[in-house]
């Protein structure tokens, strides 16, 4: 997205259902949910959506399933299956679709049963040919790679990525739509099970059922909706691979290139930035996107994390609403790095709400950090 | 009528007989893996085969923990072989947790599950 499109289109609706387990209901139920949800608090109806922006795990349509199940005829629809970052590309897409008329209310939406539906982490994804003799387990494997080299190049430590998921399980602790809200202390996630080396089954995301979805529509008719607007000013994606074999850095993600165009076309940097929600499918996630959105140098990720200082009353807020690995993670988590961006800007976060958010930045990640797309979200003071 | 061979058929025959063959590329001179029918780094299409030197080193390695009873743990590591081409494997012949960054090893054609398969194992002394 260019500077063209700043401010243009802004988030009026956010939504969510089944959080944690949605117990009896399919994949598509919780997505209607949370689709309603938004639509009411955008003081809209499904009748009001022209432009559908849905991917799921379940078919190799889900954005037509969606909207036959929702019983709209959408006027546009992108089904662009890149991972988790889905929903965050799709705020650049309805964007640009707002901004030239392709529709004049874009619903962005997504749901998930597979806590209930089978205990695991849904996959539609054939294993790649040239990996799948080796048995690695989707997606820890990749990532359990990603953190040992990186522990290798910069010296970043086990204790380091504990405090990621210790921080975030603190701001989960003031939220009560997060799934787990117990204590967890840094040995904790030390001694918890191994799964793939160097991460145990606390340095990775929950497996839970939940649903999200956005409402957008173009600034001016922004201003009639109940809830302040919350402006897109700046989004981009980029990606480097599909198979983690592909991947040319292990410690160098492409949200590198992400994010400097999505700060380009916002026309700000990441010192100007209140808030931070980054998708955290396990905890060396936070600390690859917190260096290569610019947050800190490479290298330099597991200090800045270390001990609180991305938890309530750090240096940073990062994942306030407890994030992946403690709010809720079905799947495809990304689309509630914006809704609790969203949140946090327009005053009504469900957990911690901070003081003056003006500036957000919501990062998704999509496949085994494969695809990078960061967006920029600000209030009407920031126009 | 000639029979057309694809670029992982090419590959999966080398692998049957034994050997790890890389594609090349004649118009840059890089190495690239897996095997495709156009050079992924300038995008020509005039490909040759090379066989591998069967050097390589450990880029990145985890352990996929499994119970016992279900065979136990095992590696799984990036190799960067000396072509300068990386690819999936595993490292056998030491424990899976023994397996380090950086590892100098040998890169073989073993097999797994009856087919084969690159394997590494490491470089004696
Ligand atoms: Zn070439």
């Amino acid at each position: 997205m260019t500077g063209d499109l700043r401010g243009k289109a802004a988030i009026v609706g956010t939504g969510h259902a089944g959080f944690g387990e949605a117990r009896g209901l399919t994949a598509y139920d919780v997505m209607a949910q949370a689709g309603l949800a938004a639509v009411a608090d955008a003081g809209l109806s499904l009748a009001d959506v022209d432009g559908l922006f849905c991917t799921m795990m379940e078919d190799s349509m889900p954005a037509l399933m969606a909207a036959e199940y929702l019983g709209i005829q959408p006027r546009f629809v992108d089904g662009t299956m890149t991972g988790g970052s889905s929903f965050v590309n799709y705020l650049t897409s309805a964007a640009m679709a707002l901004d030239v008329g392709l529709c004049d209310v874009a619903l962005i939406v997504y749901g998930s049963n597979q806590r209930t539906a089978s205990g695991r982490l849904v996959t539609a994804s054939r294993p790649p040919e040239y990996e799948a003799p080796y048995k690695p387990r989707y997606p820890i494997s990749a990532y359990a790679m990603a953190a040992a080299r990186h522990m290798h190049e910069y010296g970043t430590t086990r204790e380091q990525l504990a405090d990621v998921a210790v921080a975030a399980r603190a701001w989960a602790q003031h939220n009560p739509e997060a799934f787990e809200r117990g204590p967890l202390s840094r040995e904790d996630v030390l001694a918890a099970r191994m799964v793939g080396d160097p991460l145990t089954v606390r340095d990775c995301c929950l497996v839970t059922d939940g649903g999200g979805a956005i409402v957008m529509v173009r600034a001016d008719r922004a201003r009639d909706c109940p809830k302040p607007p919350v402006y897109l000013l700046g989004s981009a994606a980029a990606s480097s691979h599909r198979q983690i074999s592909q991947m040319r850095d292990f410690s160098t993600t492409a949200a590198r290139e992400s994010g400097a165009q999505a700060f380009a076309a916002a026309g700000v940097a990441p010192g100007d930035i209140d808030l931070v929600e980054l998708y955290d499918a396990f905890t060396i996630n936070t600390i690859l996107f917190l260096e290569d959105l610019g947050f800190c140098a490479k290298g330099e990720g597991g200090a800045f994390v270390e001990g609180g200082r991305i938890a309530p009353g750090g240096v940073l807020p990062v994942n306030t609403n407890g994030g992946g690995l403690s709010c809720v993670h079905p799947g495809m988590y990304g689309i509630f790095t914006v809704i609790e961006a969203a949140r946090q800007i327009r005053g009504d976060a469900p957990g911690q709400q901070l003081e003056n958010i003006d500036l957000a930045l919501a990062h998704g990640n999509g496949g085994v950090l494969s695809s990078q797309v960061t967006a920029i979200l600000g209030s009407g003071n920031t126009l | 009528m000639q029979e057309i061979t694809g670029s992982d058929q090419t590959f999966r025959r080398a692998l049957a007989n034994g050997e790890i063959a890389l594609p090349k590329c004649d118009s840059c001179g890089k190495f690239h893996f897996f095997p495709r029918v156009v050079c992924p780094h300038c995008h020509e299409t005039a490909l040759s085969w090379r066989r591998a030197s069967g050097r390589g080193e450990v880029y990145t390695t985890t352990v996929v923990r499994r119970r016992s009873e279900q065979g136990g743990d095992y590696n799984i590591c990036m190799v960067e072989l000396e072509e300068g081409v990386r690819m999936m494997s595993r490292v056998e012949g030491i424990a899976p947790a023994d397996v380090t960054i950086g590892m100098a090893v040998t890169v073989y054609v073993g097999e797994i599950d009856g087919q084969p398969a690159v394997l590494c194992r490491p470089v004696e002394g």
